[in-house]
């Protein structure tokens, strides 16, 4: 590809709406601008996304990281549709990591509610130029011309011209402007709202997809880092007389700890680096380094003694949180029957099965990378930033990410690998052992809620006080900020669906000890288990049906954020739930020690509501039966959405069942998947999923929305079966598994 | 030490401790990076192998066990691995795709030994294999679906 012109690139981000938020500015590209964009000759490439081939091959770019959201396979639908291209002719390519892609972090469930009209427009663009370039070949208006499965036919005539013969004329077209582009109506969407296949399924199925740890480059060196079990703690000596004896290890590496400067970047922990000429040899190396920590100030943080803390904090007054109505206080005196509950959430990890894991070449005034990145523009700016190197001189090639779940949007490892390629003057791909992991990660916080609600004798909420205490997010980018931040409390807290004269949400003090991250649903996980226990247990109090009871607590039709671009419409989170409903059979009778359960929840500007049919037999619980339905506005790729939400339904049961991260002394106790299980084949449920069809509404999040629910669910069909509360997660600790 | 190989039926030479784990001579020393790491202690199934037909944890096995013995890696081919792949296509199995070459050599190996396998067949010899994206439903779909290719065919 030719050299781009620097100076428009920030022109393009801008005039393509891809800046970062999505915001749609428009779509208007003058034919002056094409300069900047790539043109390869015996091409047409109309705009940075889309290069059309003589063979009549068309090469899409991705510009979202692929961790098994299918994000590849949904963005290049939607310009393929636009475009009226034909399937088969389709190849995606993976985009660098660089701002004139505009805004990449792959996170959020945000790449289809952002990106799907951008990609729409650039797939309309090229479509208009291959019609112009078609009409001046038959000298005909433009009108009269029309695209259909890669030819350009001439209405009257019939005649056609496939899309390859197109591209030496199209490349003399000027780029149409925003106005004149049409968009394609629902009804004649030809691939959205479908079900497609992965593009990817042969490479996946073949084991040739690249992911990060798959890259081999010549003369490449694999590295272990031995990091200190407290997080940040440092090295105070070490003995490496053994690890150099270990056959194919060539370097031994003191690496700082890299501290991000305030409010930015994560920075990397630092350690003793083990270099070698295969991956095994650096592992065994590391395991074979004697060295003494110096543990520093997390040395005496005990997750369970933590939680004991944080469980008394809940129990005090915290800081009232603005959104908090009526009088609470006054509810609850006037109420002859409250309820009180503390719900525990243990920190969890990511636990992608691909490690984290990057290849590094740092070659002293450039910098090239290929790793599996949710967010490779900010690994470039962390890198331009620690190694002083110009962004421009910095490649971010991004891999196919096995499993990202939010661990591989921190880009730690990313500088881990550049810092000791940089010393050791050759490429080097860090990998990290699975109990470097379980045990270095950026976790997702515990926390503890309480709630108190109130009912009138008629089995109505009256008040409802819930008290959180959450280690925050921010505590990883600005150290010392001890309460969840409003974005986190955001997270299903402030916005609870339930209409309530008397709420009060108090925050609560909670410090990290540990880098907390973020990890698929976030806080949602912690919002959506305390919330919909804690409904059905009000509506066990009250001995109405919990299904009844929810949908009376949600009350009439309205609008929650009135100010958000995707409006929280109660009424779409009712007819989730009553779907829900319907396909569980709720209400039908139950076999012998059966229970079921429900939870809602609205995350990602998505709504969901899951139904669990759970069986406990001889104290363990098993979980039979697990029914989704989503409403996401336009469902871009329906199987695809399917895919999601039955893997979230997996990730929500193993949060639920088996998660958990604790530390003692202030080091991770967990090590690998015997003591951090997950679900397996033998524990998967019957999982049913609907998607409701709202083709009219803007497409909002898939990847996360389906797990805040599983657990909440899961606890309450155990109710329903056996009577019994449980209030602490993970349910083995409990003796049910 | 000099060692020979063979996998999928190819020879390949390699110099390499004889402690070395399978896994890691095949994807660091002869650079057939098809089969995953994911735990290094045979509990998730991503480096799943066939030597001598048998499924086995390549992780776990040095690299001098597998010498003058037949290794079948996600790279080859064999009718039941076909068929699989097939349906793997047909049900659109694979998430992020990483840990599928192993669900697919052990899916193989089921296949090998059980042509027609039972739902607990399948919770047996699947739940070695972790998916953290969880698509244990469509595997499972999908094995019942490769069975049926086959039986169509024959």
């Amino acid at each position: 590809m030719s050299k781009i012109n620097q100076i428009n690139r920030r022109d393009f981000v801008k005039l393509f709406g891809l800046a970062s938020g999505g915001i749609l500015l428009g779509c208007t590209v003058s034919s002056d601008q094409k300069e900047f964009i790539p043109q390869e000759s015996g091409t047409f490439t109309p705009n940075l996304f889309v290069q059309i081939q003589k063979d009549g091959n068309i090469i899409l770019l991705a510009s979202r990281s692929e961790m098994g959201q299918g994000i590849r396979t949904s963005l290049a639908s939607a310009i393929a549709d636009e475009l009226e291209a034909d399937w088969k002719y389709i190849t995606v390519k993976q985009a660098t990591g660089d701002a004139k892609y505009g805004n990449q972090n792959t996170d959020g469930s945000r790449s289809v509610r952002t990106l799907l009209k951008p990609m729409r427009k650039m797939g309309a663009t090229a479509k208009m130029m291959l019609i112009t370039a078609a009409a001046k070949k038959w000298n005909i208006a433009e009108t009269d011309c029309k695209a259909e499965n890669h030819f350009i036919i001439h209405k009257k005539t019939n005649d056609k011209i496939f899309f390859g013969d197109l591209v030496e004329e199209a490349t003399k077209v000027q780029i149409p402007s925003e106005d004149s582009l049409k968009l394609k109506k629902v009804e004649d969407f030809k691939y959205i709202g479908k079900n497609l296949k992965s593009v990817d399924l042969k490479d996946f199925t073949y084991g040739t997809a690249t992911y990060g740890i798959d890259i081999r480059i010549p003369n490449m060196k694999f590295a272990a880092i031995a990091r200190c079990p407290v997080t940040f703690g440092s090295v105070k000596s070490v003995d490496d007389s053994n690890a150099k004896k270990v056959a194919g290890v060539e370097h031994i590496i003191e690496l700082d700890r890299i501290v991000p400067p305030l409010g930015k970047f994560f920075g990397a922990l630092g350690g003793i680096a083990v270099v070698a000429n295969n991956t095994w040899s650096a592992f065994q190396g590391k395991l074979d380094l004697d060295i003494e920590w110096n543990y520093g100030e997390n040395e005496s943080f005990n997750s369970e003694k933590f939680q004991q803390i944080l469980t008394k904090r809940v129990h005090q007054k915290g800081k009232l949180v603005p959104g908090s109505v009526g009088n609470v206080s006054a509810a609850f005196k006037d109420s002859k029957n409250t309820i009180e509950a503390t719900y525990t959430v243990p920190f969890l990890v990511h636990a992608p099965m691909e490690v984290p894991n990057a290849t590094a070449w740092f070659k002293e005034d450039e910098i090239e990378v290929w790793a599996p990145v949710q967010d490779p523009q900010t690994a470039r700016a962390e890198l331009a930033h620690f190694f002083e190197i110009p962004l421009d001189n910095i490649s971010i090639n991004v891999t196919f990410l096995g499993g990202g779940f939010g661990r591989k949007s921190k880009s730690d490892f990313v500088v881990e690998a550049v810092a000791i390629s940089k010393k050791i003057k050759a490429p080097v791909q860090v990998v990290w052992t699975r109990e470097d992991d379980i045990q270095h990660s950026f976790y997702h916080a515990t926390s503890v809620q309480y709630l108190k609600g109130s009912l009138s004798t008629n089995g109505k909420v009256t008040g409802w006080l819930q008290r959180v205490a959450v280690p925050s997010i921010i505590s990883s980018f600005k150290p010392l900020s001890d309460y969840a931040s409003g974005f986190e409390l955001g997270q299903g807290f402030t916005n609870n669906p339930y209409a309530l004269d008397n709420f009060r949400l108090e925050n609560t003090k909670a410090e990290s000890h540990l880098r907390i991250g973020w990890m698929r649903s976030v806080v949602h996980i912690h919002s959506g288990f305390g919330n919909n226990s804690f409904v059905d247990e009000l509506a066990n109090a009250a001995n109405i049906n919990p299904l009844q009871f929810h949908l009376d607590l949600i009350g009439k039709d309205r609008i929650i954020q009135g100010k958000s671009k995707y409006p929280y419409n109660t009424k779409r989170m009712k007819e989730v739930l009553k779907n829900t409903a319907q396909k569980a059979n709720w209400g039908r009778k139950l076999p012998e020690s059966h229970g079921i359960g429900i939870a809602l929840h609205y995350s990602f500007y998505s709504y969901v509501a899951t139904a669990v049919e759970v069986s406990v037999k001889n104290g363990r619980v098993k979980i039979e039966n697990i029914w989704t339905t989503i409403d996401c506005g336009l469902s871009l790729n329906k199987d695809n959405i399917k895919n999601q939400l039955e893997g979230a339904a997996i990730f929500g049961m193993s949060l639920a069942l088996y998660g958990k991260i604790s530390t003692k002394n202030g080091a991770v106790e967990q090590h690998n998947f015997y003591d951090y299980p997950m679900t397996r084949m033998k524990d998967t449920p019957n999982i049913h999923i609907d998607i409701l069809d709202k083709m009219d509404e803007p497409p909002t999040g898939v990847g996360e929305p389906g797990v805040p629910v599983i657990a909440p669910a899961i606890c309450n069909a155990i109710f329903n079966a056996t009577g019994k509360r449980y209030r602490t997660l993970p349910l083995i600790d409990e003796g049910l598994v | 030490m000099k060692i020979s190989l063979s996998i999928n039926k190819k020879p390949y030479t390699l110099e390499v401790q004889e402690e070395m784990p399978l896994l890691w001579a095949i994807r660091d020393m002869i650079g057939l990076t098809g089969t995953k790491f994911g735990c290094g202690v045979s509990q998730c199934g991503a480096c799943s192998i066939l030597i001598n037909g048998k499924l086995s944890k390549s992780c776990s096995i040095p690299v001098s066990y597998a010498v003058g013995k037949e290794i079948f890696t996600i790279e080859g081919t064999s009718e039941n691995l076909e068929f699989l792949r097939q349906a793997w296509n047909e049900g659109n199995v694979p998430q992020c795709g990483y840990c599928q070459s192993g669900q697919l050599i052990a899916a193989t190996s089921l296949l090998d030994s059980i042509k027609n396998p039972t739902d607990q067949d399948i919770d047996k010899a699947l739940s070695n294999n972790i998916c953290r994206c969880g698509t244990y439903s469509r595997i499972r779909k999908a094995i019942h679906k490769a069975v049926a290719l086959k039986n169509r065919t024959l």
